[in-house]
Parts: structure tokens; C-alpha cells; sequence
């Protein structure tokens, strides 16, 4: 227990370095729009596959489930859009990155920790916390609920083509459903998950390179903390956020 | 010069360095011998401030960096340069982009005065055409080169080298050796350098500390060296066979 206070607030302290003024605006710009590819962009295809086949399960899943004479159709439709928005893109995607995007900085900047790089950026008078973090943070922090939207629109369109190609439940009906009483609140409430939760894979994933030590086995323990850490925070901030967000 | 005032350093109860005073001369290659362990690498992450110490002060030129605040600290970092013993380049850089760095952080430059710079140093440590191989694309020997051209592009007035030659084979650990030590003499650094490698002693010592389990044990010159009646720095540079026999036979 003592070691969990310690580790929380050892990463707040990093946070504050993270934060300081950074060195020179032009250079952060450039690697911001470097993480952005490297974590972001690399991360489109997996978010594409699971969204697809999550919203082609949920759309199959539902009509089997709502399969009584009366309930309108069109609620497959409007249920899978609202899982979607509400539970699944955010968090199960957030969940699935943090184990992509969380155990690759957490190794990144673990090895370096271990190889010395973070030592020679100390030792150029370079604030390797923010060097190394900010521009990660920056850039997931913008990148995430793009892709969450993008999870959303992909999951919904794995549905259509499940009532398209199975013909279980009349694709018009699906559609129909889609437009079904919207609350565009809804969305801004993902958006928000999305970015609450790139912060936390991203700081916490970093915390957890930033102070590894020791060899290569424990870059590998560290990147397996950085999973499990955030996984679990995310969950916790699940909880919260759909408390405090009700909508 | 740089000096080291009764500094210690504990790891977990663990004594590393034990009251260590000692003075570095400008303008000079200073070593730091002594076994594997005995505590090398700490006092030189201790002098540039990697390393906190438990007690004991330390002195660049005549301001004490162990009172110094960040930013205090960093305004003298910006005149340290540092080769680490794995040479420490960032994987994700280019052989240019790591030379560059420390010019785009920390200057004014432009475009081309940057690239002027960075081949001056590249040519000084004699490696040109690598400039777009990525670390892991290089062999040992050109790493050290790149940590050398890194370490001097700022013009530090102060180099600290840890192993600059070890896994190197003897030549390339001449040349690596003349090039710190001539650079030195170049732009009048104060030059601290670990090594346990006798050669680059005989080559480049001028100042030479000897460390044993965290002790100050020993200082002097390379002539001093071979004619000390002290048994454990005795040991250690005659520890190869070859030596003991040359002694043998030299009396
Ligand atoms: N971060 C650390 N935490 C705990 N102990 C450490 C740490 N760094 C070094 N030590 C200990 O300090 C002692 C001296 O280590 P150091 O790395 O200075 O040796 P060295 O003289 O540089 O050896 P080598 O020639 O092999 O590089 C060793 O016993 C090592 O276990
Ligand atoms: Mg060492």
C-alpha cells in the first residue's frame, strides 16, 4: 500500500517535470506531429478491425436477443449505435490501445532509460521528461477521440453489413434505427472519455519506462506494469466519468 | 578544473564512493582507473550531478554545482559534454539528427550554420558518410565517434568520458584515445575519462586517479604509476601476465 502511495506520488512529480516549460516550441511541434503518426496513425487499422467485428457482433447479437414480435426493428439499429457511442468505442478501444500504444512507450522509454539516452538528454540541459512525454501526451490526447469517432462510424457500419450479407434483420430497418431518437450529447461524452483515457495509457505507460531500471527483463516487466496500470485506472475513470457525465 | 570536496555516495546502505577529494586539471586528459565495480562510473554520474551525493560538495571551475539549483545547474550542463560508456545515442535519430540536437535545443543558429557545424564535427572525429544511418546501423567503434562529435558540438569546456574505448579493438582504442586527448588540447578542456585499459594510461594519462572500492587509493602521474610500491594499484596494473614479466625482468 505504501509502495502505491509512493508510485502515485512519484507520478505526479513527473507530471509537474512533463508540464514545465518546454525548451523551444518549433522543435515540440515537429515531434508531436511525429508521435502523432507513431502512435496514432499506426494505431487506425486495429481500431478499424475490432470496431468492425464489435458492431457486427453487437448488431447480430441484439437481433437474436430482440427477436419478439414487439419490439420495432429498427431498436437493433438504434441499440448498436448506443453501445457504440456510449461504452464501446471509448473504453474497449482504450482498453485494446493501452495494450498496443501503453506497452510500446513504456518500452520505448524504458529502453532508454536503461541504455542512458535519458541520462545524455539530462546531461545536454534537456528536460528529458517533457522532451520524451509532452509531445506523446499532446499528440494521443488529440489523436484518441478522433479514433474513438472513427470506432464509432466503423462499428456502425460492421452492423449494416451484418444485416446486409445475413439477411437477419432488414438493413432499412437498421438504418432506421440508426437516426432513432439522437442525443448529440452523447458524442461529446465520448470525445471526452476518448481524451481522458489517451492521458492516462500515455502518462502512466511513461511513468512506468521513465523510472524502469536495471536490464532488459525489466523493460519487459515494466511495459507489463504499464498495461496493467492503465487498464485498470481506465476502468476506474470509466466508472466516474459516466457518473459525472450522466446523460 | 573541476574538484571534488569529501564527496560519498550510498546505494541502499551500500557504500559506493568513500570521501573522495580530488582535483581535475583544465586543459588535461584525467583518468579514472580501477577495477570493474570499484565505483568508477558512480563519481563520474556524481561530478556532472546524474547522481546525487549524501555529502561532500563539487566545484566547476569556482562555482559549486552541488548548491546550484535546475536551472542553475542546467546553464552549466550546457558546457558539459559526456560520452557514455553504451555511447548513449537516441535509437530514433539519425547519426546527423543526434549531433544536431544539442544546436537545435540550445542556439540561435541557422539552417546551414547548424549543418556547417555538424559536419566540422563529424569530420573531426573522422566519420563522414553515416550521416543518415540510425545507431543500430553502426558498428561499435563509429558509435563513440558519433557520442565524441555529439558531446563537442556545443564546445563543452568540459568532456567526461566513461570507457570511450572498451569493447573497441587495441587500434580503433588509439585512435578514439588521441582524439579525446587531442581535442583536449584543441580547445583547452578539463578532460576526466574512465578507463581500466593500461594502454590508453601510457597513451593520454597526464592526471591519473585510482579508485579501489569506492577509496581514493591513489593519484599521480603515468611515470609515477609503474614505480608506486602501492601493492593494490600494483596488482591492478600489472595484471596481465605480459606486464608481470616485463616488470620481472626490467629489475
Ligand atoms: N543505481 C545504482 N543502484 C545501486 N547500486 C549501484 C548503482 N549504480 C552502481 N551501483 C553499484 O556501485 C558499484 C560501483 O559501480 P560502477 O558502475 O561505478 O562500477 P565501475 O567502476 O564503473 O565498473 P565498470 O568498470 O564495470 O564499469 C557497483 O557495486 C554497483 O553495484
Ligand atoms: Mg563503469
Amino acid at each position: 500500500m505504501i509502495s502505491l502511495f509512493e508510485n502515485i506520488g512519484r507520478y505526479f512529480m513527473l507530471l509537474g517535470k512533463v508540464f514545465s516549460r518546454p525548451e523551444k516550441l518549433r522543435i515540440y511541434n515537429r515531434r508531436i506531429w511525429f508521435e502523432i503518426e507513431a502512435l496514432g496513425f499506426n494505431s487506425i487499422s486495429l481500431t478499424a478491425i475490432i470496431s468492425a467485428f464489435i458492431g457486427a457482433v453487437v448488431a447480430l447479437q441484439m437481433a437474436i436477443t430482440l427477436e419478439s414480435p414487439f419490439i420495432p426493428k429498427y431498436m437493433i439499429g438504434y441499440a448498436t449505435r448506443e453501445v457504440m457511442i456510449l461504452e464501446f468505442s471509448s473504453t474497449v478501444v482504450a482498453l485494446i490501445l493501452a495494450g498496443k500504444v501503453g506497452s510500446n512507450i513504456a518500452s520505448e522509454i524504458g529502453t532508454m532509460r536503461i541504455t542512458e539516452q535519458i541520462d545524455a538528454l539530462e546531461i545536454m540541459g534537456i528536460n528529458s521528461a517533457s522532451y520524451l512525454i509532452l509531445p506523446k501526451i499532446v499528440a494521443t490526447v488529440l489523436f484518441f477521440p478522433l479514433l474513438t469517432l472513427f470506432s464509432i462510424v466503423v462499428g456502425i457500419v460492421g452492423g449494416y453489413a451484418i444485416a446486409y450479407f445475413t439477411g437477419i434483420m432488414i438493413p432499412g430497418d437498421y438504418v432506421e434505427g440508426l437516426f432513432y431518437y439522437f442525443e448529440p450529447f452523447s458524442i461529446t461524452y465520448a470525445i471526452v472519455k476518448g481524451a481522458v483515457f489517451a492521458f492516462i495509457i500515455t502518462s502512466i505507460s511513461a511513468y512506468c519506462g521513465y523510472y524502469a531500471k536495471g536490464n532488459s527483463l525489466e523493460v519487459g516487466r515494466a511495459s507489463t506494469r504499464a498495461v496493467v496500470a492503465s487498464s485498470i485506472t481506465i476502468m476506474i475513470f470509466d466508472l466516474i466519468l459516466t457518473q459525472i457525465m450522466r446523460v | 578544473m573541476i574538484r571534488a570536496d569529501h564527496i560519498s555516495k550510498t546505494f541502499e546502505g551500500r557504500t559506493v564512493l568513500n570521501d573522495i577529494s580530488v582535483e581535475f586539471d583544465t586543459g588535461k586528459t584525467n583518468l579514472i582507473i580501477g577495477r570493474s565495480g570499484s565505483g568508477k562510473t558512480v563519481l563520474l554520474k556524481s561530478l556532472v550531478g546524474l547522481h546525487d551525493v549524501d555529502s561532500g560538495r563539487i566545484f566547476f571551475d569556482d562555482v559549486c554545482y552541488t548548491d546550484l539549483d535546475f536551472r542553475g545547474r542546467k546553464s552549466i550542463r550546457k558546457d558539459i559534454g559526456m560520452i557514455f560508456q553504451g555511447g548513449a545515442l537516441l535509437d530514433s535519430s539519425t547519426v546527423r539528427e543526434n549531433v544536431r540536437l544539442p544546436l537545435d535545443l540550445f542556439t540561435e543558429m541557422s539552417e546551414s550554420e547548424k549543418r556547417d557545424r555538424v559536419d566540422f564535427c563529424l569530420s573531426r572525429v573522422r566519420l563522414t558518410g553515416a550521416d543518415h544511418l540510425y545507431p543500430s546501423e553502426l558498428s561499435g567503434g563509429m558509435v563513440k565517434r558519433v557520442a565524441i562529435a555529439r558531446a563537442i558540438v556545443l564546445n563543452p569546456r568540459y568532456l567526461f568520458c566513461d570507457e570511450p574505448n572498451s569493447g573497441l579493438d587495441p587500434q580503433t582504442s588509439v585512435v578514439i584515445d588521441n582524439l579525446i586527448h587531442d581535442i583536449t588540447k584543441e580547445f583547452n578542456i578539463t578532460t576526466i575519462i574512465n578507463t581500466h585499459d593500461m594502454n590508453s594510461v601510457m597513451e593520454i594519462g597526464e592526471k591519473i586517479v585510482y579508485i579501489h572500492e569506492g577509496h581514493k587509493w591513489w593519484e599521480g602521474s603515468k611515470d609515477d604509476i609503474l614505480l608506486s610500491e602501492n601493492p593494490e594499484l600494483n596488482d591492478f596494473v600489472f595484471a596481465s601476465a605480459m606486464a608481470k614479466r616485463a616488470k620481472s625482468v626490467a629489475r
